[in-house]
């Protein structure tokens, strides 16, 4: 069924009775071309690409619980390409382009907000180097504007520009970034997947990956064995696992994230804005509760909660940044378990397991990727090869001495 | 909040230490090769289960306590001192 608005109002005049079912509840075969594993954001968007772009559609997404309710689920659902680094911008902007025109490719409302991502700067020093990733962004074509003090008290007039220890003096903003809507984005990709034939296998957790030699054969899972030609894992947090699952060890701890929404208030915050001199970044939803979040707990965690010291010094921040922030209340906390790379950055790529494909290594910034993560992973499985886009995401740049430190927010090595 | 034993001070909170990461990896030989030393720095275990790991008592006595952590449950199975022998229960 094709969702329209006219659609939308014929069915307003029967109560809303005659809508189908988005996607099918399938069975699984006894083997596909590609299996996916991993029915979050990521996943979903790789089977549809690998549908849509490269015609296989004999392909499953395979999900241990519901789809979306991982990562997908659990995030602060900012989008956005404000990256320094060529080797980034060359994927986070396709991915932001392919945000752009998301709603009219998967024929679903994701709820794409590109109201702007302010990054705000406290010393001369935080300027120039914003300023220089402001000027690495336009040199690819990327929309970048430095604001003074006067352009951001007008934009966002509830900021603390006078906060006497971290004095706001301006902010790099992303017009095009913004927010869209997480669990929408699942439902689209998984709608339209479906529709191009690909099986969508929920409560069906995976359970061992099977080789012969070199090479995969297929999955063990809850529901029996399901043979795959090729396999990619998009099951970030548990990347680790699964890769064990085959005999890989990844550069990867997994550790927990929490994110926090608070009770829906008029309109407070127009924007994104992240603080400059601490761990945080807010956005308002469109119900109005403030969705927020800050740095990881710092220990390895697969739990999806969180503790309370990394609470008080997230709201420690935020308070800092926007003192109105104190009589609001929150009514909600959650973790989410994230793959830290050793440099902050991703995985898409082959492994050196043959036929054996990984998504994986977003640390905490998997979200803005997924249209543009599924679109390469998809062209990696479909043609055995990275694309331009995404061939600095290999395993092996650790030990070939090309890690992309764009932030330096991976877990650390600790040497003895 | 974890509450963390160190074995000079007592039970602590967690806010006091500063996590330092897996206690399981070991330093190779300086003639291991560039694979032995890749997997030394960047590749880790990263166990949902028990984990043997370094918190140092940074805002305590400065010591780095060994805990064995389960990173489903949080539980903590034992603590001690940096050159003790600690197992992680084989559940």
């Amino acid at each position: 069924m094709r969702y329209s608005g006219l659609k939308l109002f014929l069915q307003g005049l029967s109560g809303h009775r005659g809508w189908t079912q988005a996607w099918r509840k399938a069975t699984p075969k006894d083997s596909y071309d590609v299996v996916i594993v991993g029915g979050g954001g990521h996943g979903l968007a790789a089977a549809y690409y690998l549908a849509k772009e490269h015609g296989i559609t004999n392909v499953a997404v395979i999900e241990k619980g519901p789809i979306g309710l991982g990562n997908t689920g659990r995030n602060t659902t900012i989008v956005r390409s404000n990256y320094m680094f060529p080797q980034n911008h060359h994927f986070y902007e396709w991915s932001l382009k392919l945000w752009e025109g998301l709603e009219q490719d998967l024929n679903f409302n994701v709820m794409m907000s590109q109201r702007g991502v302010i990054n705000l700067f406290h010393s001369d020093a935080q300027r120039q180097s914003f300023s220089r990733r402001g000027n690495s962004m336009m040199l690819s074509g990327i929309d970048a504007e430095l604001l003074d003090r006067d352009q951001l008290r007008a934009m966002a007039p509830l900021l603390d520009l006078d906060n006497a220890r971290f004095p706001i003096m301006g902010a790099l903003l992303q017009r095009r970034g913004g927010t869209a809507r997480h669990d929408a984005v699942a439902w689209g990709f998984a709608r339209a997947a479906d529709q191009r034939g690909v099986d969508i296998i929920e409560h069906c957790e995976v359970t061992g990956i099977r080789r012969e030699g070199n090479r995969v054969v297929g999955v063990e899972t809850t529901k029996g064995f399901i043979g795959a030609k090729k396999i990619g894992l998009a099951v970030a947090g548990n990347s680790s696992r699964l890769a064990t699952m085959a005999g890989l060890r990844l550069p990867i701890e997994s550790h927990v994230l929490q994110a926090f929404v608070s009770e829906g208030i008029k309109p407070f915050i127009d924007q994104v804005v992240t603080f400059g001199a601490g761990h945080f970044y807010i956005s308002q939803s469109d119900k109005g509760g403030l969705v927020f979040g800050g740095n990881l707990d710092g220990y390895n965690s697969y739990a999806q909660r969180g503790n309370l010291p990394t609470i008080e010094h997230v709201w420690a921040a935020g308070l800092s940044m926007m003192p109105s922030l104190s009589r609001v209340r929150v009514l909600r906390q959650w973790g989410g378990v994230m793959d830290m790379t050793m440099d902050s950055s991703p995985f898409i790529c082959r492994t050196p397991i043959e036929g054996l494909y990984l998504d994986g290594g977003w640390c905490y910034g998997g979200f803005k990727a997924t249209p543009g993560a599924g679109w390469c992973h998809a062209y990696t499985i479909a043609n055995d090869a990275p694309h331009e886009r995404n061939k600095y995401f290999t395993i092996e740049r650790f030990s070939e001495g090309r890690m992309l430190d764009e932030r330096g927010v991976g877990a650390f090595p600790w040497l003895q | 909040m974890h509450q963390i034993k160190c074995p000079w001070c007592g039970i602590r909170d967690e806010a006091e230490f500063s996590y330092r990461g897996d206690a399981t990896v070991q330093r190779p030989a300086p003639d291991s090769g560039i694979d032995a030393f890749n997997d030394f720095i960047y590749t880790r275990a990263n166990p949902r289960g028990w984990h043997v790991e370094w918190w140092h008592h940074v805002a305590g006595c400065r010591q780095h306590v060994k805990v064995v952590r389960h990173t489903m449950t949080h539980e903590i199975h034992a603590t001690g001192k940096a050159t003790d022998k600690l197992e992680a229960p084989s559940s």
